[in-house]
């Protein structure tokens, strides 16, 4: 056999809730050569992890393979009984999860899971594989090397740990290494060490990978082909470069779009005397307040900003910088410890309750998480009823024909309205939250980190809608975000936070030129492009700007 | 880092000695509640007012509580549990071999049922949704809703009255051999396994089933463990918290239930001394007893909560 991954005609079935069986994976054919990195991309819910992981004969709860054959490196996965592909994972296919932090067992060291496949299969004295894991931590450019393996999941950051997982995974010199998203969840900056660190150990052990992702410009860094998945079936397989420069299938070409979302022309805000929200020192924290007037951990030292009415400002800056922190004091959910909010001229108080119910109205917060913010027991039409009725007052028929209205705006059908969250998909439920927070008639709306839970082209969509939305109602948007490219096509400031700090204001377009702050750069630097060469081309640009690491999240 | 286990484990210490001060004001507040002058019921009917009078106030009884409760409690620190009113006995002496009686039954009783219990409730969880599984819940809910004192009743009839197997009553001091010792224990100590070992079967499933769900179950899995592995070395050290703390509620529960299972039984323990030391109004008898109980609930618990302290790496 000349591939070392054959799968022919792939079926899997899930059981759902209500005890129906659908089919998630409808006759998937693909190979993979010795050595060589094939991409698995596709939104969520296209089947690309349960494919992955059939790759090593599991098939999630629920789920079960019904038909087809998965050959790696000439067994075939989903025929074998179990004791003879426990046998064969860890040292033949190898698997890098998508959290890390999720994967390691919180109560036992490093090193004990990272050399615990050796010792499953019995695969080398237990000196050598520790030896080999330093040698391994020391390729994947880990800290302290020697050392690291002793201390517990906790004690390590989330790049590293991704990073450790990946050296989990090559212990046992498996031939196949299954990556599962491995950098979703981190910080653009810590995205590059990861990537590069994984594109020098795979050089290395010269192993074959299948790398799933729904990141295009990441897949572009590390594969050698992509495979796009939909519904469970495949579109389109192609070499990087081809997927890259002549997509063939639509969805393909959606996928590519929504890459470079763009906002649409907006009307030249009209000039007016006062900002719409000056933000002037202020600084703000958790935990108990000190005797010099400071809380125990500050998560904003003295920030200021404003925003123009019409005006977008976006707010960038990596987990941990105090920028969602910013968002809720804005929104008066945290009290501030000192500085002063003035809306529209007027000062605003500093917390929920002492601002009066116009105040309330005018300033609106989105959510990112849908999930979390809608209440899981109220229909579509009550969530979107009550502040109908809290605000203006409207009940019955008025309030019914206002909840239609808002599933206009935000084009959601208007059947929608009887269903519960749990029945929406990701992006509806998120155009539901962001029509709660219109039902306000709000003239500021924070939006927070709101299209980093949503795939590419549903948050393009979204992104394209807050457009809209701001062309008919005059909005002005505070969009939070660590997504760069997100925030340059919808704000016409960007604000750059880091530790607390806000560091540098700057119009979309100056980001990446001379003169700016050095992390600011970084940042531009560190967004993911397209080009297949970009992770090889900065990789020659000497070593990482030198920029300490950001400082660990606020708990 | 900095470990803070000294502090955390100091101050868990603390707590328990403040609750142990809370409890001792408590109980002795209850007893003084309990109707009826222990001077008269002492002297009997016959008593005159006059020496009545001249009892209480040889016993202290004329002063005011909180100076009782202080003349008690110091009594209790410098070891002295005072004299029973019944037989003017020292309490300690009274109390001595009954509490090794019935550390000596609540120990057997853990011996067996804590290995049973933990077994029984991983294997469960292991084999979830299985026929097993489903028959060690049913019997388990089964059996923490039936009263301890109908378990033991029932036991009784039918292994003393009807099969006439065992004796109904415990008599410790006719122990001469190991089978006598095992006659003599296992009615008490089967009554009281039952009802502890339920709970801590639930518990145990509930807390594997909960670590098995996690990615790092899953992770085990995909290095190619073994399910004796993944619960073993991955699932197990992170349910550990939950069932330390369940084995040390269910055991802290057989302080509870010895009370009606010496009753029952007829054992020579210290529950069986309590029950009778309330018949006869002996206040420092009660009092001590009390205090014993609860001495060692807090000690289970706190012991409880010092291992799932060291059992938390994110606190080494």
């Amino acid at each position: 056999m000349a591939n070392l991954v054959e799968i022919r005609g792939l079926r899997v079935e899930a059981r759902t809730d209500s005890g129906r069986r659908v089919e998630i994976i409808r006759g998937v054919d693909l190979d993979v050569a010795p050595g060589e990195i094939l991409a698995l991309i596709g939104e969520s819910g296209s089947g690309k992890t349960t494919i992955a992981l059939t790759l090593m004969g599991y098939a999630r709860p629920g789920c079960r393979i019904v038909g087809g054959s998965v050959h790696v490196d000439g067994h075939d996965m989903a025929a074998l009984p179990e004791a003879a592909r426990a046998a064969l994972r860890g040292t033949t296919v190898a698997y890098i999860p998508q959290s890390a932090a999720a994967a390691f067992n919180p109560a036992r060291t490093v090193m004990d899971q990272v050399t615990e496949v050796a010792r499953i299969h019995d695969l080398m004295p237990p000196e050598e594989a520790r030896a080999r894991a330093v040698a391994l931590f020391r390729a994947l450019a880990l800290p302290e090397p020697e050392t690291i393996g002793a201390r517990y999941p906790h004690q390590v950051s989330g790049g590293q740990l991704q990073r450790l997982s990946a050296a989990m995974a090559l212990i046992g010199r498996p031939k196949l290494v299954i990556f599962d998203e491995p950098t979703t969840a981190l910080d653009v900056t810590t995205q590059i060490e990861v990537l590069r660190a994984f594109k020098s150990v795979m050089k290395d052990s010269g192993a074959a990978g299948v790398y799933v992702s729904h990141d295009l410009a990441v897949v572009a860094q590390v594969a050698d082909r992509i495979t796009v998945l939909k519904g469970g079936a495949v579109q389109e397989v192609g070499a990087t470069a081809q997927i890259l420069s002549a997509p063939a299938h639509p969805y393909t070409r959606a996928l590519l779009d929504a890459f470079e979302p763009a906002g649409g022309p907006r009307a030249a805000p009209a000039p007016s005397g006062r900002p719409l929200l000056a933000v002037t020192d202020l600084v703000a924290g958790y935990g108990p307040i000190g005797r010099d007037g400071r809380p125990a951990v500050t998560a904003l030292k003295a920030v200021s900003l404003t925003v123009e009415r019409g005006d977008n400002l976006g707010i960038i800056g990596e987990s941990g910088c105090g920028k969602s922190t910013l968002a809720r004091v804005i929104a008066g959910i945290i009290a501030p410890v000192s500085g002063s909010i003035a809306f529209d001229g007027a000062p605003l108080a500093p917390g929920l309750r002492a601002r009066s119910r116009d105040a309330l109205r005018r300033l609106q917060i989105v959510f990112q998480l849908a999930d979390t913010a809608l209440n899981p027991a109220q229909s579509v039409g009550d969530i979107l009823g009550r502040p109908l009725t809290f605000y203006h007052g409207r009940r019955g028929r008025e309030r019914e024909a206002g909840v239609d209205a808002l599933l206009d705006m935000v084009r959601l059908p208007r059947a929608l309205r009887h269903r519960l969250p749990e029945e929406l998909s990701g992006g509806q439920k998120q155009r539901v939250n962001l029509a709660r927070a219109l039902a306000a008639e709000p003239e500021l709306v924070i939006c927070d980190e709101i299209t980093s839970a949503l795939d590419t082209v549903v948050a393009a969509a979204i992104i394209a809608l807050l457009g809209d939305l701001q062309r008919e109602l005059g909005l002005s948007y505070i969009f939070i975000s660590h997504d760069l490219s997100m925030v340059r096509s919808i704000c016409d400031r960007i604000a750059v936070m880091y530790a607390g700090e806000k560091i540098e204001e700057l119009a979309p377009a100056a980001f990446g030129q001379a003169g700016t702050h050095a992390y600011s750069r970084l940042l531009h630097a560190s967004m993911p492009k397209l080009d297949p060469g970009w992770l090889d081309g900065l990789a020659q640009q000497a070593e990482p700007p030198a920029w300490p690491a950001p400082a660990p999240a606020v708990p | 880092m900095k470990s803070q286990i000294p502090s955390l484990v100091l101050g868990r210490i603390l707590v328990a000695l403040l609750t142990l001060l809370v409890v001792s004001f408590t109980i002795f507040c209850a007893t003084e509640l309990l109707p009826g002058d222990v001077a008269e019921v002492l002297l009997g009917q016959a008593a005159t007012p006059e020496a009545v009078a001249g009892l209480r106030r040889a016993m202290h009884l004329d002063e005011p509580a909180l100076l009782r409760f202080l003349r008690w409690l110091g009594g209790l620190l410098t070891g002295d549990l005072g004299t029973s009113y019944a037989n003017h006995l020292p309490v300690a002496q009274l109390i001595g071999g009954r509490l090794v009686n019935t550390l000596k039954l609540a120990a057997v009783t853990a011996l067996i049922s804590v290995p049973v219990a933990l077994a029984t409730g991983i294997a469960a969880a292991v084999l979830r949704g299985s026929l097993f599984d489903r028959i060690v819940t049913a019997l388990a809910i089964g059996v923490v809703s039936v009263p301890e004192f109908m378990v033991a009743t029932s036991a009784v009839l039918l292994f003393a009255v009807y099969l006439k197997w065992l004796p109904a009553l415990s008599f410790t001091s006719e122990v001469q051999s190991v089978w006598q010792l095992l006659r003599v224990f296992i009615m008490p100590v089967i009554t009281l396994s039952f009802v502890i070992s339920a709970q801590m079967i639930r518990m145990t499933r509930a807390a594997v089933i909960e670590a098995l769900s996690k990615p790092y179950a899953e992770m085990a899995l995909l290095k190619g463990a073994s399910r004796l592995r993944i619960v073993l070395r991955h699932a197990l050290p992170n349910a550990v918290g939950p069932i330390v703390n369940a084995v040390a509620l269910s055991l802290s529960y057989l302080l509870g239930g010895v009370i009606i299972v010496e009753t029952i039984f007829n054992y020579p323990g210290i529950a069986k001394l309590m029950v009778d030391a309330v018949s006869t109004r002996d206040l420092p008898l009660i009092q001590t007893c009390a205090m014993v109980f609860c001495l060692g609930y807090l000690a289970l618990i706190t012991t409880a909560d010092i291992l799932a302290i060291l059992a938390n790496p994110r606190l080494r």
